[in-house]
Order: C-alpha cells, then structure tokens, then sequence
C-alpha cells in the first residue's frame, strides 16, 4: 500500500486516496474548435509510462483535495506531491 | 499411555501440566509447551499424512513454518480448520486434529495404489492425463481427485470467532528475535526508537534456544530471555510471539499475522482469535534465520527421514527423541550438533558424513565422545513403510559419482542436513534483488530496495559472533538516524565452535538397477525424475520447469525444496545456480486464515449500513427493505400476507389514484454556492441554466467527457447564489468526486463551493392525485395551487415549526411534491405526513413500488443510465442545448452516436398481456433463428403496469425511432423464456405528462 505525502493532511495510507489518472492531461477549453484526433487524445489516448509519472490523486477520505503525484510507475517510489495550482519545476 | 520417547528431564515444556489430546480418534498426552508434532512423536507417532500426488505415507520433516507434511484437520471448540501444520500448532487440553490427504484412513490409503502407478504420474501428469475427454474432467477426474486429495476439509458453518485488523507505526519492525533480531531489537530500543519485535513461534530466541553456544557468560536461552524481560518492559518497545511478518508491500507496509488465541482451548471473551497487523515501518530489519537443507536419496520421504535441525529442536525445547536408533547424514557440521544432542541423552547415533576428511572442533567434540562416523559415505535409500526400519549405506567415490558396496543398517530415524538456505523471502518481496553466494550455495539479499535490511543468517551470515555484531551495529545505526540519540551498548563476549567448510554435495545417485523415488518438494511429490522429465521435454525457464513438476508451488510454497531443485537442474543443464535463478517469492511468506484476511468485516460489517431517519418508522410498519447501495430503502410494506408483487401493486396504485409517500433521503443531496454556480451547472449539465430564476427546479442530465450519461436529477435555485443539486443513490459520491475534480483542476477560477449534504435532510416524496390536498394540511400557511407553487417550484416554510423545503417535481408521473427537512426532524415529519393523510388514504410505498410508477412513465433511472447509453437513446436529447458547450458535448458527434438507427429506449408489451417479462433478456427478430441470434436490444426494467393491468418493460432497441408497433420476441436462455412481443412508446402512462402539471 502507498504511503503518500497530502500537501494539505500529511503523509496518509493510499486507500485514503482515489486514482485519477496523468495529470498532464489539459482539458481543451471550452467552445474551441478542435479536431476529432485532438478530442480523442483527450478522452482516450493515455500513455502508459513505466516510470517517473505526474498523475492525480483526490484525498477522498481526507480533505477531498484534489493533488498531483509524482510516482514512479514501476518501482512505486513516489518524488514529491503538489497542490492542484502549484507550479511544477 | 506413556510417552515412550520423552526423556525423563530436559526441554522448555511444563511437566507439571499434562494435557491430554487426540489424533484420529485414539487419545494421547503431551505436556503444555509442547507442539501437536512434539507430543505425537514423543508417542511415537509418525505416520500423520498421505502424500498429495502417490499418498505414500508422510511423517514430520520439520519443527516449525517449513513443515511440508504434517498438515492436519484440526478440531477446536466445536470447529474445524483445515491445513494446520502439527509442528507450529501448539497443543491445548482437549486439542483433536486429524490427518488429511487419505481416505478412507491414514493407514489404509486407497491413493496409494497411485505409488504403484506412478509410472503414470510424471511431471506434468495434471496437464496430459486429465486434459482429455474433456467429458471425463467433471464425471471422473475431478470428484476422484477431489476425493483422494487435498489438505483438509473448509467448515461449512459461519465462523463465530472474531478477527481483528490493526494499523500500526514504528521506526523498527524487526522480524524474528533470534539473535540477530534481539541484538538489533536491543540496540534500536535503548537508542528510544519506537521497536516491534515479532517472533512466529511461541518462545522468542530462535536458534539460540537450540545451540549450544555462549553469550556473555550466559547461555544462549538465558542471554536471549534477559534481553526480552528487559525489551517487555520498555515502553517504545512492542515484543510480540506467535507473529508471523507475511508479507512486504510498497512503502514500507509489512504485514504480520498475530495467532492470538489459537493455543488456547478456546477463545477468551472479547478477545479475537486472531489479528492481522498492517505496519508501517521507517526501517526493516529482516532477521528470519536460515531454514535446513534436505539431501536428496531414495525414499527420502519415508516418515522419520527428517530435517537434523528438526530433531535437535525436538530433543532440546521439548524433551523428545525422534528416534532411539538414530543416523545421521550431513554434508556440513550441523549434523553434529544434533549427533551429540543424541548422545548426551543416552543414544548412540551413526554419522555418515559425505566430506572426505572435514576437521572441526565440532568433529573432535563427537570423536570424543565416542560417536561412531563414517567419512565419504551417504545414504543410499531408506527402508520401511510407515516408519524408517533401516537404511542402504555406501561409500561415494570423492567426485560424488560412484557408490561402492551396498551394506544395509537398522535404525528408525534418518536426521540430514544439506546445510543452510538463508529465508530471505521478506527482502525479496521488497524488490531486493537477490544475488548467489557461492560460499554458502544459497542466494542472500542484494541491495535494498525499499528500507530493508537483512540480518544474521537470513543474509548467510551463519556464525553468532559476526551475526551479533552486525545486528546491534544496524540496530543502532538505523535508530541513530530517527531518534538522534547514540546510546553505546557493550557488545558481551562471544563462544561459539566455528565450523569447517560444508559439501557441495545434496542428491546421491541412484545405484544400478534401482529406481528410487527421490524426492524435492515433498507436499506436492515432485521428484528427481520429474525434473529431469521437464528438462528432456525442453522446458529450460526455471518458472516453466515449477509450473510443469509443480515443484515448490505445495502450501509450504517450497521452503525446504527450491534450491535443491535448482542444484538438480543446474547440475543437468550444466549451469550454474545463479544463471538458472530462483523463481519469485510472493506474500503470504506462510498461509494465512481467510477469516485473518477480512477481519471485522463480516456479515453486516463488510460494508456500513445507512439508514434514513425515518428507518425505524418503516420497520414498525411492517417495511421488507432493500440494499440501496449501503443503504437500507424500504422495498415494500407488507400488509398481511402479501407477497411483493402484491403489496408492490397495492401501494403503485394507490398512488396513481389517492396519495402515496416516499422515503428519498437517500438521493444525493449537494449543496452549491457562490458568484459562478449558474456557470457551473452550465458547464455540468446538458441544458441551459443561467437563466434558471430563484425558487424553481429544473431537470438536468449531466455526461462524462466520453459523450455517455453520467447522472441526471434536478438541481433547484434556492437563492441569488445557492442551488441545491440532487442525485441517484448509487451516483452520489461520484457526481461530488467530479464536481470537485472540475472546479479544482479544470476550472479553478470558478468561486463555487461544493459540499454533500445528503445526510443534512430527510426527503419525502408525496405523490398522487390527492397529494395537494394532504400538502394543504400540512402547510396550511402556503399558497400551495397550481399557480402559487407551479410544477417545477420550490419553496420554503415551516411544517408545524419545523423548517421544510417544498419542492415541486416528480419521479412516479404524478401530481407530486418533495418535502425536505432537516435530518433529526425527518420522523416527525414522516409521522405529519402519515397522520394528516388518513382522510385522503395515504399509504407508504416502496422501491418497487417507485421502480413499477416510474417504469410506466418511461422516466429513465439507473437500469437505463447504465454507463453505456447517450441522450438520445434515453430520449433526453431535448435537454441538450445547442447554444453552450458542457462536459461531453464534443463527443456526441461520434459516427456511432449519430448513426440513422442508433438504440432508443421503447417500451415493451408482451402479445398475451400476461407474460412477465425478466430483466436482462435479449429482443430478437426471430426466435427460430440458429445461435448466435441476433441481439436488437435488451430489457433494462420491467412491471406489472398498475395502470392497465398488464405487464410493462422499458428497453434499449437498436432503431427504436422506428420499431414502435413492430412484433419482436423477448428471449431468456437464463429463464428459458420466449415472448412474442409488441414494441411501444416508453411512456405508457400519460405520455403528454399532463398529471404533474395539474
Ligand atoms: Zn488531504
């Protein structure tokens, strides 16, 4: 089971936290036209890393916060954790 | 009954509590300390099991966690277990236990013929000889082995003892307190380190209990039992005994199985039977020891063939002899410890050592002592059925190839020892890659992977100075880091017998003309000639070879066979060990109760149960309620004797004609607020809300990105910037969960708030013709008509002093409201409702009342909404606005959402107006047609129409625009049903939806 730092609560169990999924995922603005390939790449098309990935995480039994986490897909070890505003170096 | 082989002194058990037992009927004593295994053998009782594969008889082969066959049926306090392991179940006054494995007896075994066929049963026997006719696996193969194999028998009753789960903290979980683990324990916790020390058996010490070795003037026992007196009374310190660490997971999260009354008779009152502890750790210290080796001969499985260390254990902690005529056969010194165990108490044992001319102090000790040894010689087989009676000796060339003369001896007890296989099960569940050590032909943890580290012999350190010293330098190292505090601890001294270079030496060849079974894994019967089977059929992975021989996939998941299993194959593939590798070790290191795994969560635990306020109202009044999800919704009230399509019926059409009320507290309720909550639900729902005034409802359906529907429900304008948002039961959480993820992530420069506050009200649904009139009684202070409170109207006021929302809307099609107070005020309100409605025949109704009204007005719930269905097919496209963008609106213009004969939702009525129709079954075209028939579409919901007394079903129809009055049939292979069918407009009931305006 992870161990995972909550920027707001502290280091908290991960069944604590819901999965959701790359956080470098941007959803396109609203009332832009976009292409059909551009939308799918939104809604489907995910990459499927192994290794160090920025993915989302709620702290639902927590502060219901939604946070970012940096993980390492194949190893778990996780790098560090953001608030959902906070710039990423 | 005498215990004819218990000596008359010695051991740690309590000789002045005898206990009595049984094992296959027949009654036995032991003393308290003992083991199930400890006191059968001190009865001299040896045949416990049949084998899993020839049912050749099983005896005892270990002392503790590596036993691979005395796997018993345990009976304790009215209740059975299966897969108990004699050597680790302690014995208790009362305590029966019977062998498994062989029917119909232990000594009479009909599977045995299999040890005459067993030219029949090679490596990989599962895989060819049952795979065909597949007709045979049901009626043959399979009630065969079911009956002439396993390892015990599950209780069929509900399991009354209790479980417990516990979370827990530390900076130093240190599995096994042997010496190492009690070292590192000691420097941690004098360094104020917060320490779990867990120990799987019941006495802490591990090999110190056992070997004849000195700390600090002390023996080992003594040495060991001061340090757990002082660690007991530390308070940064939890010792526990009984406690087996099972599994290491991400993080640093161990998991440990605490057996906390399983000694006992019974259990004690309020206390569980067992407790599984999830610890998470800063650090690990993997202090698990080494587990023997066995070497490999003929009939080496024959009951008293057992580990020397096992017998040494036997002898020292509990006062018994494996045999009084005993041999020992070692490739290393540790069979001479268990050598002069023997003789010191009286017994002359044989060593055959398989080195050429070793030299030791040990060695010297046994010359001394006048112990017989031969020097290069082996055994070559063993001889006896249910019993050891003698063994084939020989000489072996020095390149281990060549036998000489053949002699044969008596003895009833063959002890060996292949020397020493470190456990290194934990570091390797971390990820630790393991690496071979040459010196010791075993592999030890490499480079930790998560804050492991690995102690004493689990890291092939097998000498107790070194161990000593390692272990308090990790213990006080790794605590310096947390605690800061460097408390110096004088390291006591040290006397041992160092021991001389062991035999690269484990299987002894067959000699001419024989054909021994020589064994490597010995709970699942695999053989040297299995493997060799395996590899001439071109298996070479080492993870093929035990998927195919089965070897070290036993229960015991081949603590005592893997590596001498990848000597044999490295030795004929002419590899080396570590180039072959060893198959992956994975949780849990030992098998683990089921009832340790769920714990608390049993019955009515395994999920929380929600109930509305109201809840005891309805069970009063006779309520048979349904799982909502966790929630616990009233299904119908019965009156009588009413089934439930006829109570179900009765409170439908009372709606439809008086009044009816409702129990929905448990829609989702969330509260939202702030300047941008119109823009909000804009963004959320599929229809336009900005302009939605205060004091109206309005009906929404909102969609996930991929075009698909969501969720639907009404939010209402409660004022300038607060709406009050409801859901489905089952959506509640996930509606809020993406609500949040947008206004945090997407679109974090909306001020809105968002919170659930479905447990804040108490909902009531009042329903029917007639609900006006009660509504007028209950709020006789608002203007309740059609113009003062308008379909799709909300508001506020007082219900006999108690604050109440009033909203107008509708699920049943009805003329209906939706009163909500606060939740403490709900059975007041319920009870109002009740009183008042007398005169207009108000009656409560259920779920499947709700579900039939619902169903006849074609308003979708979530049998139609079922994650797969857009607008259109649920005929919710009207609500989609083409002016503004929302959530998932990009997707609907996808070829299969638009296509000319996309599904839509119709309704369904069978041709003879009689035939129910079940939920899930398929619409076809023609019933005659070969299989696979052509699916059109399914049933998501079906009634019994109150309205026109006939059954009803709503459907997803592939081209429903266009089906309406078309013939179809509904099939069911499930019910084995056919039903002609006509296909109808989904709105069967008022489809102008004039009843909710009125
Ligand atoms: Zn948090």
């Amino acid at each position: 089971m992870l161990h995972i730092k909550c920027p707001y609560c502290g280091m908290r169990s991960q069944n604590e936290f819901s999965y959701g999924g790359d956080a470098s995922v941007k959803r396109p603005e609203l009332n832009k036209e976009i292409s059909d390939e551009e939308w799918d790449n939104f809604v489907y098309n995910r990459k499927s890393l192994r290794g160090k990935h920025l993915e989302l995480w709620q702290h639902l039994s927590g502060c219901r916060q939604w946070i970012k986490v940096e993980r390492d897909t194949a190893t778990h070890e996780i790098f560090n954790t953001y608030k959902a505003d906070e710039e990423i170096s | 009954m005498t215990q004819k082989f218990r000596l008359e002194n010695g051991g740690l058990i309590n000789r002045d509590k005898k206990l009595s037992f049984k094992f296959n009927g027949k009654t036995y004593y032991g003393y308290e300390g003992d083991t199930l295994a400890s006191a059968l053998i001190a009865n001299g009782v040896h045949l416990v099991g049949r084998s899993f594969k020839y049912h050749r008889p099983r005896g005892f082969f270990g002392a503790g966690v590596d036993e691979p066959y005395a796997i018993v049926q345990l009976y304790r306090n009215n209740e059975t277990e299966p897969n108990i392991k004699a050597t680790e179940q302690e014995l208790f006054e009362g305590l029966e236990a019977k062998s498994v494995n062989c029917w119909p007896s232990v000594n009479f075994d009909i599977g045995a013929i299999n040890n005459f066929l067993k030219i029949f049963l090679p490596a990989g026997f599962y895989y060819k000889t049952f795979m065909w006719p597949k007709s045979f696996w049901y009626r043959v193969y399979e009630p065969f082995i079911r009956k002439a194999a396993g390892l015990g028998v599950a209780s069929t009753k509900h399991d009354k003892e209790r479980y417990e789960h516990k979370y827990e903290y530390c900076d130093l979980l240190i599995a096994g307190s042997g010496p190492s683990g009690l070292a590192s324990a000691y420097a941690a916790a004098k360094n104020g380190a917060r320490v779990i020390l867990a120990e799987d058996k019941p006495r802490f010490g591990g090999s110190l209990l056992t070997s004849d070795v000195n700390i600090g003037n002390q023996s080992g026992e003594d040495w060991a039992n001061g340090i757990i007196s002082e660690l007991k009374e530390m308070p940064n310190v939890v010792v526990k005994n009984r406690s087996q660490v099972f599994g290491y997971y991400d993080h640093n999260m161990l998991v440990m199985s605490e057996k906390v009354s399983d000694h006992l008779p019974k259990t004690k009152k309020h206390h569980p039977k067992q407790r599984l502890w999830y610890i998470r750790a800063k650090e690990v210290l993997i202090s698990s020891g080494s587990i023997e080796r066995p070497l490999v001969f003929g009939n080496n499985d024959t009951p008293g063939v057992m580990l020397s260390s096992a017998a040494k254990e036997y002898l020292k902690v509990y006062g018994v002899l494996v045999g009084k005529n005993p041999l020992v056969f070692t490739n290393n010194d540790s069979g001479y410890e268990t050598a002069i165990e023997f003789k010191k108490n009286g017994i002359n044992p044989i060593i055959l050592d398989s080195r050429v001319n070793p030299q030791s102090e040990i060695i010297d000790e046994a010359i001394n002592l006048g112990i017989k040894i031969k020097f290069s010689y082996v055994v070559v087989a063993a001889h006896g059925y249910k019993k050891v009676s003698s063994a084939d000796i020989a000489k072996i060339s020095n390149d281990k190839k060549q036998l000489g003369t053949i002699e044969n001896i008596k003895c009833d007890c063959i002890c060996v020892s292949g020397f020493w296989t470190p456990t290194i099960h934990l570091a390797s569940q971390s990820g630790n890659k393991t690496k071979f050590k040459e010196e010791i032909d075993a592999f030890v943890p490499g480079t930790s992977k998560q804050n492991e580290t690995t102690l004493g012999a689990a890291n092939g350190i097998f000498t107790l100075e070194e161990t000593l010293k390692s272990s308090f330098t990790a213990g006080q190292d790794l605590s310096k880091k947390i605690t800061n505090k460097d408390n110096k601890i004088s390291f006591p001294n040290v006397v041992e017998k160092i021991s001389s270079q062991h035999d690269k030496f484990w299987c002894v060849p067959l000699p001419k003309g024989k054909n021994y079974k020589r064994f490597l894994d010995f709970q699942n019967d695999v053989a040297v000639s299995d493997i060799e089977i395996a590899l001439k059929e071109g298996y070479r992975s080492i993870e093929h070879v035990k998927r195919y021989t089965t070897l070290g996939m036993a229960t015991d998941q081949g603590k005592t066979s893997n590596l001498n299993g990848l000597q044999l194959v490295s030795d004929i593939e002419n590899k080396v060990v570590p180039a072959v590798g060893h198959t992956t070790f994975r949780p849990p290191y030992t098998p683990i109760s089921i009832g340790t795994i769920v714990g608390r969560e049993v019955g009515k635990h395994s999920k929380p149960t929600r109930k509305s306020p109201m809840h005891s109202w309805h069970e009063k009044n006779n309520a048979v309620f349904v799982d909502a999800g966790v929630w616990l919704r009233p299904r119908y009230y019965k009156q009588g004797n009413e089934n439930l399509f006829e109570a179900s019926k009765r409170e439908a059409k009372n709606v439809r004609t008086n009044v009816g009320v409702c129990d929905v507290t448990t829609l989702g309720k969330i509260d939202i607020k702030g300047p941008d909550a119109a823009e909000l639900l804009n963004r959320v729902y599929t229809n336009a809300w900005l302009k939605l005034p205060v004091g109206k409802a309005r009906y929404g359906v909102m969609l996930r990105e991929d075009g698909i529907i969501m969720d639907d429900g009404t939010t209402t304008r409660i004022s300038e910037n607060h709406y009050h948002m409801t859901t489905t039961t089952a959506q509640a959480a996930n509606v809020l969960s993406h609500l949040e993820y947008y206004l945090q992530l997407v679109w974090p420069e909306l001020n809105v708030n968002v919170v659930s506050t479905t447990e804040q009200w108490a909902g009531a649904a009042i329903a029917g013709p007639k609900s006006r009139k009660l509504l007028e009684k209950l709020f006789p202070n608002n203007d309740v008509s059609n113009e003062g409170l308008p379909f799709m109207g909300y508001t506020e006021s007082e219900l006999f002093g108690v604050k109440a929302r009033i909203f107008r809307i509708s699920f049943s099609g009805e003329l209906a409201y939706e009163v909500n107070v606060e939740s403490d005020n709900g059975q007041f309100m319920w009870e109002k409702i009740i009183e008042l409605g007398q005169e207009f025949q108000v009656q409560p109704y259920g779920t499947e009342a709700l579900s039939t009204l619902r169903i006849e007005m074609g308003h979708v719930a979530g049998s139609e909404l079922d994650g797969r269905t857009i607008s259109y097919d649920t005929s919710l496209e009207g609500l989609i606005s083409k002016k503004k963008d929302f959530i998932g609106k990009r997707s609907l213009n996808r070829e299969a959402f638009t296509s000319s004969d996309r599904q839509k939702i119709v309704g369904v009525v069978p041709l003879d107006k009689k035939t129910s129709i079940p939920e899930g079954s398929h619409l076809v075209k023609d019933a005659q047609a070969p299989l696979p028939n052509k699916k059109l579409g399914h049933i998501s919901a079906s009634c019994w129409s109150v309205e026109h007394d006939n059954p009803f079903s709503l459907a997803i129809l592939k081209d429903g625009k266009n089906m309406i009055g078309e013939k179809l049939f509904v099939m069911s292979p499930l019910k084995n049903k056919v039903i002609p069918v006509e296909i109808v407009s989904s709105h069967y009931v008022d489809p102008k939806g004039e009843r909710v305006r009125s």
